[in-house]
């Protein structure tokens, strides 16, 4: 088995054992922290795939970002020295089978689909080249989307500032 | 990673969106059920990379549209983290079950 399919491996484990962890914990702190992992062996993974760029974005924006809104919001809302109480066994029971079957029939559709694995080269993704597409209005470019996007973070910048905004006596 | 044959990466990837789907499903906090979320998010991200990377190298698309996906997921944490900080504000309590009234 070749080095780099055994790094995966690796990644995948452990992804997959911390995203469990992640939603099953009881100390929602350390269920932030899992979840922190996770996310992190993603970007391992981005950089397996030679994609630097996307894997450094995912580091800040997913794990230095969101991990640290959540962190944030739980130190606010929540006592640190208290456990979740456990789900009913009920509840748990359901949503496993449930989740489990969907699994089952994803994989069993995954097996049964031929994937056609192009062998063309990869194209460049350096940070020239990502920064040309992302701004270019020609064939292949992202201008709009990319527009789109920062329109989204200011509506989304001042809708968290008016809903988190403690009400003044006044108004 | 050329060693690695696509299925077994969907297979990790959909694992790990019924993870997210399991958490969100069991969950009562509304903060655990947020990292639900964030896992199926992530775990579709994964997906778009890979299908660009082994099924269409040459083009990109994936690549770019993980990156609009990353932007728009922060933009969704950012806003249920104030909502959720407004709710404690308001009835001291983040837990689904009494979190019936959207108002003051």
């Amino acid at each position: 088995m070749a080095t780099s399919a055994i790094i995966f491996y690796i990644i995948a484990g452990v992804m997959i054992i911390f995203s469990l962890l992640a939603v099953t914990s009881r100390r929602i702190l350390r269920a932030a922290v899992y979840l922190l992992f996770a996310l992190a062996g993603t970007a391992a993974l981005y950089f397996m795939l030679d994609y630097h760029f996307l894997a450094a974005v995912q580091l800040i924006v997913y794990a230095g970002g969101i991990v640290v809104l959540i962190i944030f919001s739980i130190l606010l809302t929540t006592h640190i020295n208290e456990k979740l109480e456990k789900p009913a066994p009920g509840k748990v029971f359901i949503t496993s089978v449930l989740t489990l079957g969907g699994f089952v029939v994803t994989v069993y559709t995954l097996s049964q689909h031929n994937f056609i694995v192009s062998d063309t080269p990869q194209a460049e993704a350096t940070v020239n080249h990502i920064g040309e597409k992302l701004l270019s209005v020609g064939e292949g470019g992202y201008v709009l989307p990319f527009e789109v996007i920062s329109i989204l973070l200011l509506a989304a910048m001042v809708g968290a500032i008016v809903i988190a905004k403690r009400k003044t006596s006044g108004s | 990673m050329e060693h690695v044959p696509i299925s077994h990466v969907l297979i990790v990837t959909s694992a790990m969106f019924f993870i997210g789907a399991y958490g969100f499903l069991t969950r009562r906090n509304l903060v655990t059920m947020l990292i639900g979320v964030e896992l199926m998010l992530n775990a579709a991200n994964i997906n778009f990379v890979i299908f660009d990377r082994y099924l269409y190298p040459d083009q990109l698309s994936g690549h770019f549209f993980a990156i609009f996906i990353i932007a728009i997921a922060a933009a969704e944490a950012a806003v249920a983290i104030a909502i959720f900080i407004n709710l404690y504000r308001n009835i001291r309590s983040i837990d689904v079950e009494e979190v019936d009234k959207m108002k003051y």
